[in-house]
């Protein structure tokens, strides 16, 4: 079964591989830090607004995955990565590195970007999580 | 999306003279207590002077330059209020010369907080030379900058476009007469930047040629240099070219395993950049052959080596990384390097852990697990070949 992305199930099955994934669990056994990860409307998608995933990941396990509904009344996370449609299916589907992503400001970045290379083993596994959902993308119907 | 970036590069006998050309007002020059020794800084100087621009020294750049170093210098460069930045020496004074000047341009952002992300602004108060003294970290080139937090002990690996230098002064009268060991293990730098800047994951046209040719070069030239010396200027010349094109290459690429160990065991055990990254460079190429992965072949080809396929690509390569350095008197393992059983057992953890963090780990064809991270470090601690 795939799950569309983004929603709340997709979020829900990343969520279980990332928990399932002993890569994961091994490279970012040190990790601490939440994230929204903020997906924006492009003229690739029928999205009309963005849609926030907000997930925790600390040591190893991610312990909450959502959609979140009203981002001005959830806490703010540590850090917020944001993009269009376009270039989120790009990193889902493995296409474009993140650190490059973010170095280019394709994707933007709010937070520490040192603690984010510091545990850049982390952010390929995480990513080699997302390529692993059987995923659905609105744009491709 | 990706980018190629590159000073304007004035190369060859004679290049320094280019300075005389220069239109400014005050120049500020970077570099460390030997390079002033030396009278590199006077002949800058000379130059300068022609131009009607006046100059100062700032030559307290210690190897590995710290944060602190780099803080009091921003504060002299401040009080000179000088247009141009003059970065002299060896990547410990380009790269303390480029943190100092975005220290200079932005004094409200703190040193270890430079990112690719961040908008600097930079080129408001000053422009940016680098000079290399030697012939290996290619930093006249490049928009990297390394720096050493003392109080954690290790690396910091920074860097954003901006900090590209305008110019880049590439005259091989500063390389000339080089000791034959720093000839050496620079060499190895640029070697390791060439093969990894090729076969790291974000390789890419723009990059591919120039990191074949500064391998072939290396190759040619690099025995040559360190053997010959001064007596052969040929040699020299086409070294110090050929640590620019590489600078070019990775700079614009990425560097790879080889970097991401060498940093770790550079930083633990205080060994030559240059040496230690070479060091690493054919465990790390083997490692990623017997992954099936390697991007080995050209490589290979181009210094004429067996390349029926990638794997024997990748091991003939291999083989003649470790001939090379043989020849050049490198050491083939940590062993030889002079790093004790008992250091590197005590080690091993924070090798593993400060390799894992290293930046230039992901864009590696094969990602090591922890154990097999800390197997390859047994393996280059030993002399071992990699058969995993």
């Amino acid at each position: 079964m795939a799950y569309r992305f983004p929603s709340e199930e997709w979020t829900k099955a990343l969520k279980d591989v990332i928990n399932q994934s002993q890569a994961y669990r091994e490279a970012a056994k040190t990790w601490e830090g939440d994230f929204f990860f903020i997906i924006e409307p492009d003229d690739t998608t029928a999205l009309t607004e963005p849609v926030v995933l907000y997930m925790d990941l600390w040591h190893g396990e991610c312990r909450d995955a959502y959609v979140v509904t009203d981002p001005d009344a959830h806490k703010k996370p540590e850090f917020t990565i944001s993009a269009p449609y376009a270039v989120w299916k790009a990193v889902v589907t493995g296409q474009l590195d993140p650190i490059k992503g973010m170095m280019t400001r394709q994707l933007k970045l709010q937070g520490n970007l040192m603690k984010i290379m510091r545990s850049v083993k982390a952010a390929n596994e995480l990513v080699r999580c997302c390529t692993m959902v059987p995923t659905e993308f609105p744009d491709a119907q | 999306m990706w980018f190629f970036n590159s000073p304007e590069i004035v190369y060859g006998a004679g290049a320094l003279s280019y300075l005389e050309e220069l239109e400014g007002r005050r120049a500020f020059i970077v570099t460390d207590p030997t390079i002033a020794r030396l009278g590199f800084p006077e002949k800058v100087q000379l130059r300068l002077e022609k131009a009607g621009i006046e100059s100062t020294v700032f030559a307290e750049v210690e190897p590995e330059p710290s944060l602190e170093t780099v803080r009091r210098g921003a504060q002299a460069m401040a009080a000179f209020a000088p247009d141009w930045i003059i970065g002299l020496g060896g990547g410990s004074s380009m790269d303390a010369a480029k943190a100092m000047w975005i220290l200079y341009e932005r004094p409200d952002i703190a040193p270890d907080a430079i990112s690719p992300l961040e908008r600097l602004g930079l080129r408001k108060k000053a422009r940016l030379i680098c000079i290399p003294t030697t012939a290996g970290t290619g930093s006249e080139v490049t928009w990297a900058i390394v720096l050493t937090d003392r109080a954690e002990g290790r690396k910091l690996g920074l860097g954003t476009r901006e900090v590209v230098p305008d110019l880049a002064i590439v005259d091989p009268e500063f390389t000339m007469h080089l000791p034959r060991e720093i000839t050496a293990a620079t060499g190895m730098d640029v070697l390791t930047h060439a093969v990894e800047g090729f076969s790291s994951t974000w390789a890419n046209d723009f990059t591919d040629g120039l990191c074949l040719q500064a391998t072939r070069m290396v190759f040619e030239y690099l025995p040559r240099a360190t053997a010959r010396g001064a007596e052969d200027p040929e040699a020299r010349e086409k070294m110090a070219n050929a640590a620019a094109i590489a600078g070019l290459g990775f700079g614009n690429s990425m560097a790879a395993l080889a970097h991401a160990m060498g940093h770790s065991a550079g930083a633990l055990f205080h060994i030559h950049h240059g040496r230690v990254v070479g060091l690493f460079l054919p465990y790390t190429i083997e490692y990623t052959a017997n992954g099936d992965v390697g991007r080995y072949r050209d490589l290979a080809r181009v210094l004429d080596l067996p390349a029926a396929d990638e794997r024997t690509a990748a091991m003939s390569l291999a083989r003649a990384v470790r001939d090379l350095a043989r020849r050049l008197g490198e050491p083939l393992s940590l062993q030889e390097a002079g790093v004790s059983r008992q250091a590197f057992e005590d080690n091993l953890d924070r090798l593993c852990d400060f390799a894992e963090a290293d930046p230039t780990i992901v864009t590696a064809r094969r990602v090591p697990t922890r154990d097999e991270l800390a197997r390859l470090f047994q393996y280059a601690y030993r002399g071992l070949p990699v058969d995993f």
